[in-house]
């Protein structure tokens, strides 16, 4: 079995695991990061995209806003090829309560929020589309944010730093001896070869899922996954992030992310975190919702739908336990030695994918403690790989690019323009490449066909390029269009629906898909 | 059916036709610009599929300005995107940026140029052929030497029109001649006016300017909308609400139909009401003769026409009227034409990027024309006609010229 000694393994390669990676490394430890899956697969890869100004959070939860607000300016200043400066607008639809705005204006400017007053009139010249009956509007620093993006500049940080990360390392037990956890074996969920990390220090990270994995170490977390639905709409309908000003619901946000509008979201409590699966109704309740923002939302093209699990902590969790230190009522980190007499284990659990930065500080400030190799944390000011030049991400970037692609590079995804060079160069990266993890490093499949005219083409290049043998191709292009066809399923309407069956027709007319040989 | 929006809704309808796109790419393989040069990477693509990387405040893609606007490409889509439309706009938002050339602002206003070589049309002409003047206006202005430009006249329709002693009758007509008509060819408003007024309508011709229409396609869109609502204004005279318009211009026509409201997102009382009573000539004509009040007292024509339906007059989802009224004539050999677009799609063709494109998107079609070698070339656009004359030699006619020829006039 390969084995070899780290200081901290951290368990989850979502948004908070790669920030405690790249922030342990930038402390001089030495990290390994693994992840049952490819990474930002669980609940980072499956949320809206928001960068929060703290608006949502500016009445109920002034702690979280405060933290927002700050951690917001932070990222614009370390991450900005990630970002894109959408700014955001909280606006009073005919249906919310006049007197909630004043509310939230007092309680924004108390966060430390940078927020101001506009015109109806002016909101409304702004974005087009912003339904034209709202009645006030503020304009706040809301932003959007690339998940993928920013978890694959994490990692990359770490690993310039030393870091070793393993995507598909499932971890099938804990080591503990005595009152002390001392490493994990892990599973290669492709090979299936196991390797053992001995490590100083354990940070389960695992978000919705570090119940599961406390539960190894014989521990137990009470994380309630909460279940939240989003719809991509197939482009932008406004410039920046709209948000209802009211109490934050269900449906009230639309974020202008990449190519397309994601509406969010909903709020249920699942037992299984993997619990993915969405309703009709949830779907059609959201989409009515957007109307209230945008007349005529629901005539828009839905691409796409999917479900997320925040990792909710339930406030005796936040408590439990003398030397807990409760952060704030957002994330918490739970030192499992104080807290269960099992030393060598911190998880980290709550949190939102805006504060990733913070829940890694206050995180890996535990773990130095133990370590005894206490070091200043360096996040706040470190640039992360790729966003040197301080420059936002736009999203005109790559259609301006593709102007000047040279003709032997043609595109193979059409609606996110993805081109051969793209590809080769992300499948050099790394080998054993899962067509899923091609579409989440390069979007390849996340546009209005779904794959329809991509798929194939990337399946047939990876195996002309001899990375994939031809069965394996075959298989591999069958189990994506299978999970992207997943998500169309609940939203095979009007235009959607078109592309379905033109998409069901060059795959299963044209290539005879389920028929190819294995 | 929904109903018809005008202004800032129209354009949020037409941006939201993107959705329709299922990139079935039928656009990509009738686009007449794509399949003759690489330097337009086609409807689709700089269409439904760049807009989604549009967000309104900086234009990320040059290439769609090699867009000719022949509007082929929406006409084709079997899923109605509106993809012509996309294009015009974010080449205005181009426009808006960096601003427009001075020869584009030239070009995209007829008007300015009739006016000017008027009083002195021989000079002028002499001008426009003399190949050392072109050149230098090529190196100058940017438009290509060898590009076909109108002959100016002294005499404008105007004119003739303060001196032509019009038929009263209770059948009236508004007539929207267009700036072809009023600086370069007159005698198509005459010969629109005489063929109305053999059918027993009064013609009326009201004093009107241009419509906007190669501001629009030059990306100028401020002055588009301020032009077509001008035009609208002075397209009701006298303040009649419920008269036919009849246009000769087929561009000119189908910008008063749709491209005010779809592309210029222009919108007054006066445009929304001149827009649904607007025709096109032959329209108006074969709607006459399908209600058996067209005169058909015709006098043979011995000679073989080719015809050519320029995109302009396809856009407007007519059919081929023309065709409808021409075959009626005796003795006239009639050869339809089954080619796209001659290439010039109004000033494109003119400037000196792209009046290569032009030609080899034209090729087909004067090749055809060639082989056949007619008599007479007919073509409803002013702009189409004069490129395939320069192009193939032919001399070339608005098939209403025919129509009046076999009504006896000269």
């Amino acid at each position: 079995m390969n084995t070899w000694d780290t200081d901290v393994l951290v368990i989850g390669g979502g948004s908070t695991g790669a920030g405690v990676a790249w922030d342990s490394a930038l402390r001089g430890l030495h990290v390994t990061l693994v992840d049952r899956q490819d990474f930002a697969t669980g609940t980072s890869g499956r949320f809206h995209g928001l960068l929060h100004s703290g608006g949502r959070y500016a009445v109920r939860d002034p702690g979280s806003a405060r933290e927002c607000a700050s951690e917001n300016r932070i990222l614009r200043q370390v991450a900005a090829d990630c970002i894109e400066d959408t700014g955001g607008l909280f606006v009073s639809t005919p249906e919310d309560d006049l007197e909630y705005a004043d509310r939230f204006l007092a309680a924004a400017q108390a966060a430390g929020m940078e927020i101001e007053e506009v015109p109806v009139g002016v909101a409304v010249r702004d974005e087009p589309r912003l339904n034209p009956k709202i009645r006030r509007a503020f304009r706040v620093q809301d932003g959007s944010i690339d998940s993928w993006k920013m978890i694959s500049a994490l990692l990359r940080g770490a690993q310039d730093h030393g870091a070793t990360v393993l995507p598909y390392h499932k971890v099938v037990q804990v080591i503990r001896r005595g009152d002390r956890v001392e490493g994990a074996v892990m599973e290669d969920q492709r090979s299936g070869e196991e390797v053992l990390v001995h490590a100083g220090c354990v940070v389960n990270a695992a978000g919705a899922w570090s119940g599961q994995v406390a539960g190894l170490a014989g521990c137990e977390v009470g994380v309630r996954p909460g279940k939240g639905v989003m719809v991509a709409i197939n482009h932008r309908l406004a410039r920046a992030v709209l948000n209802r000003c009211h109490l934050p619901s269900d449906g009230d946000i639309i974020v202008p992310v990449r190519t397309v509008s994601v509406i969010g979201t909903t709020d249920h409590p699942v037992a299984d975190p993997d619990d993915t699966e969405c309703s009709p109704a949830e779907v059609h309740q959201m989409i009515e919702a957007g109307e209230l923002l945008v007349p005529g939302f629901k005539e828009s093209r839905a691409l796409r739908v999917w479900s997320g699990s925040r990792p909710l902590l339930p406030k005796t969790e936040t408590s439990a336990g003398a030397g807990d230190r409760e952060v704030s009522r957002s994330h918490t980190v739970l030192d499992h030695g104080a807290r269960d007499g099992v030393e060598g284990l911190v998880t980290i659990a709550g949190g939102k994918f805006t504060t990733l930065r913070l829940m890694a500080e206050d995180t890996v400030d535990v773990v130095v403690r133990k370590l005894g190799r206490e070091a200043e944390c360096r996040t706040r000011t470190e640039v992360l790989p790729g966003s040197e030049s301080h420059h936002f991400y736009w999203i005109g970037n790559r259609q301006q690019e593709a102007e000047t692609d040279p003709p032997d590079d043609p595109l193979i995804c059409e609606c996110e323009l993805v081109s051969q060079h793209d590809l080769d160069t992300v499948v050099a990266r790394r080998p054993n490449w899962r067509l899923d993890d091609i579409r989440r490093a390069l979007r390849v499949g996340m546009g209005p066909c779904q794959g329809g005219f991509c798929a194939f083409r990337v399946a047939g290049m990876l195996h002309q390029g001899g990375r994939y043998g031809r069965a394996e191709a075959n298989s591999a292009l069958r189990e994506f269009v299978q999970e992207r066809w997943k998500g169309v399923k609940v939203i095979s309407w009007g235009a959607q629906a078109r592309q379905t069956r033109l998409d069901r027709w060059i795959f299963e007319g044209v290539y005879d898909l389920e028929h190819l040989p294995e | 059916m929904t109903a018809v929006v005008w202004g800032a809704e129209a354009w949020a309808e037409v941006r939201s036709s993107l959705d329709r796109c299922i990139k079935c790419t039928v656009c990509e393989t009738a686009c007449p610009v794509a399949a003759v040069t690489e330097l337009f990477p086609g409807p689709k693509t700089v269409g439904p599929q760049a807009e989604r990387f549009r967000t309104g405040d900086h234009s990320p893609d040059l290439s769609v300005d090699y867009c000719s606007g022949c509007g082929i490409c929406s006409r084709v889509c079997p899923q109605e995107v509106r993809i012509a439309e996309l294009n015009s706009r974010a080449r205005a938002e181009l426009k808006r940026e960096r601003g427009a050339p001075l020869r584009d602002q030239l070009v995209a206003r007829p008007g300015l140029l009739g006016r000017a070589g008027r009083p002195v049309a021989p000079l002028f002409n002499w001008a426009m052929a003399n190949p050392v003047i072109r050149w230098a206006g090529e190196r100058t202005l940017g438009i290509h030497h060898k590009a076909p430009v109108p002959r100016s006249t002294t005499r404008t329709f105007s004119y003739w029109v303060g001196h032509h002693a019009g038929a009263k009758s209770a059948r009236r007509v508004v007539y929207f001649h267009g700036c072809s008509t009023q600086w370069y060819e007159p005698h198509i408003g005459q010969k629109v006016t005489a063929i109305l007024e053999h059918n027993g309508y009064q013609v009326v011709i009201p004093k009107q300017d241009c419509c906007g229409l190669p501001l629009q396609s030059n990306g100028l869109f401020p002055a588009a909308r301020g032009a077509v609502t001008r035009l609208a204004r002075q397209l009701v005279p006298g303040g009649t609400d419920d008269l036919p318009v009849i246009s000769s211009s087929t561009s000119c026509g189908l910008m008063l139909k749709r491209e005010a409201r779809e592309i210029l997102g222009a919108d007054s009382p006066e445009l929304r009401s001149v827009s649904q009573r607007t025709y096109d000539i032959f329209e108006f004509l074969l709607e006459l003769h399908h209600r058996g009040e067209l005169r058909t007292d015709f006098k043979p024509v011995p000679l073989t026409v080719a015809y050519h339906a320029p995109c302009q007059q396809q856009n407007q989802l007519i059919g081929k009227p023309a065709l409808g009224i021409l075959r009626l004539i005796p003795g006239l050999r009639l050869v339809e034409l089954d080619r796209s677009c001659c290439g010039i799609a109004g000033t494109y063709g003119v400037k000196r990027e792209k009046y290569e494109i032009a030609m080899r998107v034209g090729e087909p079609l004067f090749a055809d024309i060639q082989a056949e070698g007619p008599d007479l070339v007919a073509c409803d656009s002013e702009t189409c006609r004069w490129q395939i004359s320069a192009a193939t030699g032919a001399t070339s006619v608005h098939p209403l010229e025919i129509l009046h020829r076999a009504y006896g006039g000269s």
